[in-house]
């Protein structure tokens, strides 16, 4: 065999070809360009096509932010230092950097306090979003909204303490009945929290305010971004807690409770968020009598969180609905009665299906807090198209200032959205 | 319309609240600041500064109120209120005056239920073209494109205007006067039109304001002033006079340099009455013999106001126009204070 066949081949190789790299075509970025970007006409043609949005995008973006000015005092002086030049007006940002992050009206010399607050906030937070972090963390967290508004607030300091011991009341109460009934533990506990409040509140001189360890400042004097983050911040963490709550309301078998929910839910959906914020700030003005207004602050985060409360619900009704019967089912065989049932079995599984969809909410009620400057509160938008705009100096500036907006928003907006990435890998319990 | 019966039926539930409160004046003093509206930002009207201060031509208005009858010009809680929110604010009573480039019309005064104590700013619409196109007149514009925001009176305004010239004009929607800016200079449209005083404070955002004109006709009538609550006529007073005041400061010479020097005394018996010398005018109207010097002290008479914040040497330019005092040609008319 072997000779006919070393008569019919006109070489036959002896030793092995030494192994060698693979062409450059066939690995590497070219490789990767080969199958990704040119594998067929048509893609190379799009290809290139978005190349050349690309530079053309870049080449007018890039020299306009790098040949940008920082330091001048007004428009008209930027522009002569330009002199022609395509660049930013970025000295604007500069400028009124402090009216950006806090409102034209916040005493300068208090900046300390709503950063400090903000600074404690990363601590608070923490425990509640890391599960791992030790537990008794969570006390520092339970402290930090009471801290957060003495800080920012400021005033007298028996106000927070007040409300702190009211809440604590509530606790105490809520444990010592909610083994016999958890209706009983639960209206009981608030109805202790008010009454702390109301005989709390008759005794706090009126003049406490006066000589405080910490500067009143009124709610007006709120603003710019300031206002934007604590307004996401209060509305979103009272709304999952109250919208977990009307979820479970819609499904309970109590008529009464489940149509008191159903219409709330219903009603708030219907209605644009933007006709709850002037009911907030015009129509209350009118059924209270003059002078015993409440907080246009405390107003606002109201009807916010009532509004994302009633999305925040459906959202969570979804999730309940996801969970499979026989859930229920294995719950009410182990005996558990309802409390129970839900905190140790229904709602973790349930809430862990519904994140996305309450990530979601929450991002969406963070960029809706900027609606409050049509209804004259100065937030960071409210900053822009107000105060800043309409300055001698700055009219006239407008993508520096909107860009610099949609930036923090951006960024807050996307950490949540990773956040919530994390914590649904972390939680996944199933083998996908 | 529905929004307006909406408001006033508003008014009228504030008003009836508001009525068995103490008169304005009383609550002012006791307070010890005057809440005063304006607006959330006005380009020379009313805008904060770097430092958080109220600045503007509408904002000397509530400070010469403040210093008449508190004797402060710093006295002053600024309530920055919308298009939205004026009305309601004024009504309820959360504010004292609104002092807001308010066109003062026939259903504002009588169906809103409010007072419009006078006029400090005469204002009407007009239009900016680019230099280029060689236009002196409006008459001159048959067939141009118009940018015009929607769903405002200048739009009514500007289609009779072309339907009384007999001439056409093709017109470009636009939401906000942000937008209208961006699309004059993109060259979308011809012409601009708004207020005369936004057409003003526009220009001087402009990389090149000189190559714009505004055209000399006005061709509606919109005259701001400060306004108050029906109902409570002292009050009223108060504000009507210190604007009065203002007015005929500048038509009887009283500067904010010169005023030290007249409150001794001069011959002009309207001076000393107006600077409290002579006559009880400040007794008549429940303040100081000297709120009038006062008010005028806190940033000058009207003219001076003018000047400082929209004037010629501000970077808005505009001239005095119709705004001039009436010895001058213009409409500014203060009655005479005897």
């Amino acid at each position: 065999m072997s000779d006919t066949h070393a008569h019919s081949a006109a070489f036959v190789r002896t030793e092995q070809v030494p192994p060698a790299p693979p062409p450059a075509s066939a690995t590497g970025p070219v490789k990767w360009a080969k199958d990704n970007l040119f594998s067929t006409p048509l893609y190379s043609v799009l290809t290139v096509a978005a190349l050349y949005v690309i530079y053309v995008i870049l080449g007018n973006t890039l020299p306009w932010i790098f040949s940008g000015v920082w330091n001048t005092s007004s428009l008209a002086e930027c522009r002569e230092v330009l002199d022609g030049v395509s660049g930013g007006c970025f000295s604007v940002l500069t400028e009124r950097w402090n009216q950006l992050l806090f409102g034209f009206k916040y005493p300068v010399d208090q900046y300390w306090r709503p950063s400090l607050a903000f600074v404690l906030f990363f601590a608070a937070a923490a425990p509640v979003l890391f599960y791992k972090m030790p537990r008794k963390l969570l006390l520092f967290t339970a402290i930090f909204p009471f801290l957060a508004y003495w800080l920012i607030w400021g005033g007298t300091i028996l106000t927070p303490i007040l409300a702190l011991v009211g809440v604590v009341a509530g606790y105490f109460v809520y444990q010592r009945f909610v083994a016999g009934s958890f209706a009983a533990g639960f209206f009981g506990g608030i109805a202790a929290a008010f009454v702390v409040w109301i005989i709390g509140g008759l005794l706090i001189p009126d003049n406490a305010n006066e000589g405080a360890m910490l500067r009143a400042v009124p709610s007006r004097d709120l603003g710019g971004f300031m206002l934007n983050m604590m307004l996401g911040v209060a509305c979103v963490s009272l709304s999952v807690p109250l919208g977990i709550a009307l979820a479970l309301g819609r499904q309970s078998d109590m008529p009464l409770i489940k149509w008191i929910c159903v219409v709330f839910i219903e009603f708030i959906r219907g209605v644009p968020l933007i006709t709850l914020l002037f009911v907030a700030s015009v129509m209350l003005a009118y059924f209270f009598p003059p002078g015993t207004t409440t907080d246009l602050f405390l107003r606002v985060v109201i009807m916010i969180t009532m509004f994302s409360a009633a999305y925040i619900a459906e959202v969570i009704r979804g999730g309940l609905a996801a969970l499979p019967r026989g859930q229920y089912e294995a719950a009410d065989s182990l005996g558990l009665d309802y409390p129970q049932a839900m905190r140790l079995i229904i709602l973790p599984q349930a809430l862990k299906i519904s994140i996305p969809g309450i990530v979601n909410v929450a991002v969406g009620l963070f960029k809706d807090t900027t609606l409050v400057s049509v209804i004259s509160m100065f937030d960071l938008v409210g900053m822009i198209r107000g105060p800043i705009l309409a300055s001698t100096e700055w009219n006239g500036v407008y993508w520096e200032l909107l860009g610099f907006a949609a930036l923090l928003f951006f960024v807050v907006c996307y950490g949540i959205s990773q956040y919530s990435q994390w914590l649904e890998r972390q939680l996944a319990t199933d083998h996908r | 319309m529905k929004k307006t019966v909406i408001f006033g039926a508003l008014t009228a539930a504030g008003m009836a609240a508001g009525a068995a409160a103490a008169g304005t004046l009383d609550d002012v003093k006791a307070r010890g600041t005057l809440n005063c509206g304006v607006t959330t930002g006005l380009v020379g009207f009313a805008a904060p500064d770097a430092n958080g201060e109220w600045d503007g031509f509408d904002v000397a208005v509530c400070r010469a109120v403040a210093a008449a009858v508190l004797g402060d010009p710093t006295a002053v809680e600024f309530v920055p209120t919308t298009g939205k929110t004026r009305f309601t604010a004024l009504a309820s009573g959360e504010i004292d005056m609104l002092a807001r480039n308010t066109t003062w019309t026939f259903s504002r005064d009588v169906d809103l239920k409010f007072t419009f104590v006078g006029v400090n700013y005469y204002d009407g619409q007009g239009f900016m073209v680019p230099k280029d196109l060689g236009v002196s007149s409006a008459k001159d514009l048959d067939g141009a494109t118009v940018c015009i925001q929607t769903g405002t009176t200048t739009e009514l305004n500007l289609a009779d205007f072309f339907r009384s010239n007999n001439i056409s004009y093709e017109p470009v929607p636009i939401e906000t006067n942000a937008e209208a800016q961006q699309q004059y200079l993109a060259g979308a449209c011809d012409v601009y039109t708004t207020d005369a005083s936004g057409l003003a404070a526009t220009r001087a955002t402009f990389e090149a304001p000189g190559d714009h004109v505004l055209l000399p006709e006005i061709i509606s009538k919109e005259p701001l002033g400060p306004l108050v609550r029906h109902g409570d006529n002292e009050w009223g007073d108060v504000v009507r006079w210190t604007l009065n005041a203002l007015i005929s400061a500048e038509e009887l010479g009283i500067t904010s340099t010169n005023i030290g020097e007249m409150g001794a005394g001069t011959n002009n018996p309207e001076i000393n009455r107006i600077l409290g010398t002579e006559g009880t005018l400040g007794e008549m109207l429940g303040l100081d013999a000297d709120w009038a010097m006062k008010a005028i002290s806190a940033g000058g008479n009207y003219g001076e106001i003018f000047e400082g914040n929209i004037g010629e040497s501000t970077p808005i330019g505009l001239a005095r126009g119709l705004n001039a005092q009436w010895t001058d040609g213009g409409l500014l008319y203060s009655p005479p204070f005897r």
